[in-house]
């Protein structure tokens, strides 16, 4: 058995710097990019800019998002090399999961109260006439 | 003026002494038989003046192997619990014919079908997966123990405080009627007011924090503490299942605390969350604890796919086949089981579209699986196999488990679910993959690793009588339900009309009696292996031929596991170790730096379950107390920093040098 | 068969000799990021369950009755000071000054518990105009949600306060630096799920 080929990898036992430090500039650059995401959204919603409801609502949450990676880069200094890029790998299967929790979720249910609730007084009216 | 009866009530709260069940004679009979046991267990734990040993030695240890051993008893004695429910609701079926109430009332029949499911889940599988965990995976890596060893301790009474209480509501008030997943209306507080669906959320509440803590601490143990060397692809299978196991427990028991949360509010504040009035969806409790519940049968039966790998490579004497194609294959189980819930509710009514993509994705999974039991085969192929009893378990397995999947694969059909949605072939179905797959696997496990936990072997004869009752046992008690659920049978039924029905639960109760027998001959197994544990004495700490690290230690490891951490090179590091034939090290031991036990664990835990019962039965004022003696003393913990101490160099030398002898003296019986 | 020295170099292979303590607490940070992953599948049911009952109003106030949202810009930027002045306490703490980090960890808790405080009046007030939880399915899922923040904040006043203390007994040593990190991280996931809780119940229900 030679000893070269497969020489254990100490680079991956070392103890990855548990300490993801923020500096100064990290913070205040994401405190100021905060209240503009966070202010532009309630400016939206309170004074109606948008005539479109529905486009409002989509605005809103791609700030949302937007405001989200924000906080997670300057606040949790989230990186890819925090802990050998575990805590990355944990959050985007977090985010994953969550993803289909939400969506699937209101995917069944809400194919369930269309499928079983007669929701119309059309619909009710037809359940009624389809009756012998 | 507070009349007595107000006194009272502040004072136990819904707590009166009609809440004993004194007119149920079954449950009379078994408290006397449960005071008397435990006044003889109590009274022999005194006499032998146990209790300081086993306070010290193991409740308040943090000891990863000993922690590992004490969920494997809980597992164990839930275990004759939940199969006591289970066949004394098969003779309640067998008989209840031609106007024959049987011996079981509604109410209690009700519940006992409710315990079983809950026990046989949360307080058996469960714990029996989470020791075999605990006790192999820090060894299988190459690791000292845990990577938060007193969070270990912790977790494991929280799951032993909520089987106390499940525990208690035999004898203390009732258990749930609802069946195990607690569907509300029927849980809520207009339909089930007293105290059963209390003990059921408390329970699982409690034992889940604990179960949630050690899938984060098993993560981190495995992330963080692999010996040098190992590479995530150098992982034995069982740590890469286990990994993927914890993954699941971690993303889906927050899902259970937090839906149990909302029907909790809605029983004790009145919310309205799975209410039938005020905007409430029943069905939405549906849809959100499936969510749970679906990665949990993964969470069960992943581990134990590692555990008939290992068992498959040893008992073969080669390399898994396949080894990475297995490890993908956990993967993508483990993010697959996230989107099949909804094939547990095809029948909810949502329509064509959402069903099919359940339906597909459901059939989508079994796949990976089917891989996994080709390389199992393969591995196999040719080999020299050994028939000791892990791998007669593991052949067991293939063939029953398969049977089971392809009956899921057929219900994952809606139309066919349709037909089929809560009838005993149902039922037949996941007790087929839960027994024939979890179940089998932790015999096979516990036939395995046993030596390496005690140091000898388990007697085989009686082991053999015990796997033959056992599977045909299960066969001759499930068959007759997968032939009446195809004939429309729907599931617990407690009385029968139609006489034609009556030979087969018959023929089902005689398999239950077979699998008692089973039970029966496995508890005589253990107890003769301890009373013949000399001759059965295994000093080589590696009785199987085995290939990872674990074999590569004493049996029972010492405290600290390794005194000097191995370094890995290949996969089935111990086989490459014993193949090129590496001498121990015999000198330059050093002080090994090791966590201090802890009685905090236990204590914590304890309160906890006061404040459950408290809970159950509207103690307000023992609820508040409690809940403040919780937070003081998790508080006054965090200001105990010194939590370690070091196994001195010469002890560790001495420890090693005895070892050095017993492999030395074996060699030379050998030669 | 092998000369001593050739036993020496495979026992050197196979085995760590020159091993040393594993600095204690070394998998903290990940242990603790990880539970965090498992409180956010906690906070995602709630916000499964405001998704499909919110609309439930049965009969009774919808948010536009409700929801007065400059109280809760008000009460954002709490969070969002609170956030920053928390930042500030950890990099005092990496400049090893006890006293400034203790001063801004106080500031912190401060504006945290002026956020509790007006929820709890906006709490209050919704109860007195009765909306109360018990009302609509609507009422039920934000009271949860909102509230079940809102005790996740309590207990990172709690918590907060104890590192006050043990700050003050013990200095910066590794296992309060540690534990700073760690609520650090606890206290910025909060602010992550009010974004959540501002823009999905908030401004989203003042849409509907």
């Amino acid at each position: 058995m030679s000893a070269v080929h497969n020489e254990p990898d100490h680079a991956d036992h070392a103890h990855a710097e548990g300490e993801a430090h923020g500096s100064m500039r990290d913070y205040v650059i994401g405190f100021v990019l905060s209240v503009v995401l966070t202010a532009i959204p309630f400016w939206l919603v309170m004074s109606g800019a948008l005539a479109d409801r529905t486009l409002t609502g989509l605005v809103v949450s791609g700030f949302a998002a937007v405001q989200i990676v924000v906080h997670m880069v300057f606040f949790l200094h989230m990186n890819a090399r925090a802990e050998g890029g575990w805590n990355l790998l944990a959050l985007l299967f977090t985010v994953v999961i969550v993803v289909i929790v939400l969506t699937g979720s209101l995917w069944v249910m809400y194919h369930l109260n269309a499928n079983m609730m007669p929701h119309s007084a059309e619909m009710a009216g037809r359940a009624m006439a389809d009756m012998p | 003026m507070t009349t007595p009866d107000q006194t009272w009530s502040f004072l136990f709260g819904r707590l009166t002494l009609d809440a004993l069940p004194l007119h149920e004679p079954i449950i009379v009979a078994t408290f006397a038989a449960v005071v008397l046991g435990g006044v003889a267990v109590v009274g022999a734990l005194t006499y032998f003046k146990l209790w300081g040993y086993l306070w010290r030695e193991w409740f308040t240890s943090v000891d990863h192997k000993k922690i590992g051993v004490m969920y494997m008893v809980l597992g164990l004695i839930m275990f004759l619990r939940g199969f006591a429910d289970a066949i004394m609701m098969r003779i309640q079926q067998a008989i209840a014919f031609n106007g024959n109430e049987g011996y079981l009332n509604a109410h209690h029949y009700d519940q006992i079908f409710t315990a079983h499911g809950v026990i046989m889940i949360f307080f058996v599988a469960m714990p029996f997966v989470t020791g075999l965990m605990n006790f192999v995976v820090p060894l299988q890596i190459g690791a000292r123990d845990v990577s938060f060893p007193f969070l270990n301790n912790f977790s494991f009474w929280m799951t032993a405080a909520g089987a106390m209480l499940v525990m208690a509501s035999l004898f203390v008030g009732e258990f749930a009627q609802t069946g195990w997943l607690a569907y509300p209306p029927l849980s809520g507080i207009a339909y089930s007011p007293g105290v059963g669906v209390g003990y059921y959320l408390w329970a699982l509440q409690i034992a889940g924090v604990g179960t949630t803590l050690s899938g984060i601490n098993l993560i981190a143990t495995i992330v963080k503490m692999r010996a040098p060397g190992m590479t995530m692809m150098r992982m034995p299978v069982f740590t890469w299942t286990s990994l993927c196991t914890n993954v699941l427990i971690v993303a889906s028991f927050p899902v259970l605390t937090a839906v149990l949360a909302l029907l909790s509010l809605d029983r004790y504040v009145g919310t309205n969350f799975f209410t039938n009035d005020f905007g409430g969806s029943p069905m939405m409790y549906v849809n959100l604890i499936w969510i749970w519940g679906h990665p949990e049968v993964y969470i069960l039966i992943l581990p134990i796919f590692g555990v008939f790998s290992e068992v498959t490579a040893t008992f073969s004497g080669k390399r898994l086949f396949g080894y990475s194609s297995m490890v993908y294959a956990t993967v993508v189980i483990t993010i697959l089981s996230y989107v099949v819930w909804l094939h547990h509710f095809f029948t909810m009514g949502s329509g064509a579209s959402v069903n099919s993509f359940f339906g597909i994705t459901t059939m989508v999974i079994s796949i990976p699986t089917g891989a996994k039991l080709f390389n199992w085969l393969f591995t196999m192929y040719r080999a020299r196999i050994r028939f000791d009893l892990p791998m007669m378990w593991t052949v067991a397995f293939m063939l029953t488990f398969v049977i089971g999947g392809m009956t899921g694969v057929l219900l994952a059909v809606p139309p066919a679910d349709f037909v089929l949605h809560n009838s005993l072939f149902l039922i037949a179905h996941f007790h087929n993959v839960i027994i024939g797959g979890v179940v089998f696997g932790v015999f096979a496990a516990i036939n395995y690793w046993w030596p390496k936990a005690f140091g000898f072997r388990l007697e085989p004869f009686w082991g053999k009588v015990s796997f033959w009752c056992w599977v045909i046992g299960f066969w001759l008690a499930f068959t007759p339900l997968y032939v009446m659920g195809l004939m429309g049978v729907t599931r617990r039924l407690r009385v029968f009309d139609d006489p034609s029905l009556q030979i087969w639960f018959v023929i089902a109760a005689i398999g239950a009696v077979l699998i008692a027998c089973g039970i029966a001959a496995m508890l005589v197994q253990y107890a003769v292996s301890i009373l013949r544990r000399d001759s059965l004495r295994d000093d080589s700490g590696d009785p199987w031929n085995g290939r990872t690290l674990e074999w590569a230690t004493s049996s029972p490891p010492p405290a600290y596991n390794f005194a000097f951490t191995p370094v890995v090179h290949d996969l089935d590091a111990w086989a490459e170790m014993k193949r090129t034939g590496a001498p121990r090290p015999a000198d330059g031991f050093r002080a090994i730096h090791m966590p201090r036990n802890t009685g905090a664990g236990i204590i914590l835990a304890g309160i906890s379950t006061v404040c459950g019962f408290a809970l159950i039965w509207h103690i307000w004022w023992l609820a508040i107390a409690s809940f403040a003696a919780l937070l003081i003393t998790a508080i006054a913990h965090t200001f105990n920093y010194a939590r370690d101490f070091h196994i001195p160099a010469d002890v560790v030398a001495e420890t090693e040098a005895r070892r050095a002898r017993q492999l030395a003296a074996l060699e030379g019986a050998a030669a | 068969m092998s000369t001593p020295a050739d036993a020496a170099a495979l026992t050197a292979r196979y085995y760590d000799l020159d091993e040393h303590d594993h600095p204690e607490g070394g998998s903290t940070m990940l242990g603790f990021w990880i539970y965090l992953m498992s409180d956010c599948l906690i906070f995602a049911m709630l916000f499964a369950a405001f998704g499909v009952l919110g609309g439930n109003y049965a009969a009774g106030p919808g948010p536009k009755d409700l929801f007065d949202l400059p109280l809760v810009a008000l009460n954002t930027s709490m969070l969002l000071l609170s956030s920053i002045t928390y930042g500030f306490a950890m990099l005092a703490m990496q400049r090893g000054q006890a006293r400034a980090t203790q001063g801004w960890l106080i500031v912190t808790g401060l504006f945290g518990a002026a956020f509790l405080g007006i929820e709890l009046y906006e709490f209050a007030h919704l109860i007195h105009e009765g909306a109360t939880p018990q009302r609509s399915a609507f009422l039920s899922a934000f009271f949860t949600l909102v509230g079940t923040h809102g005790l996740h904040v309590t207990f990172g006043l709690v918590w907060l306060g104890v590192l006050l203390v043990q700050i003050g007994q013990r200095g910066l040593i590794a296992a309060n630096r540690r534990r700073l990190m760690c609520l650090s991280l606890f206290w910025h996931f909060l602010d992550v799920v009010w974004i959540g809780v501002f823009t999905f119940v908030y401004l989203m229900g003042m849409l509907r």
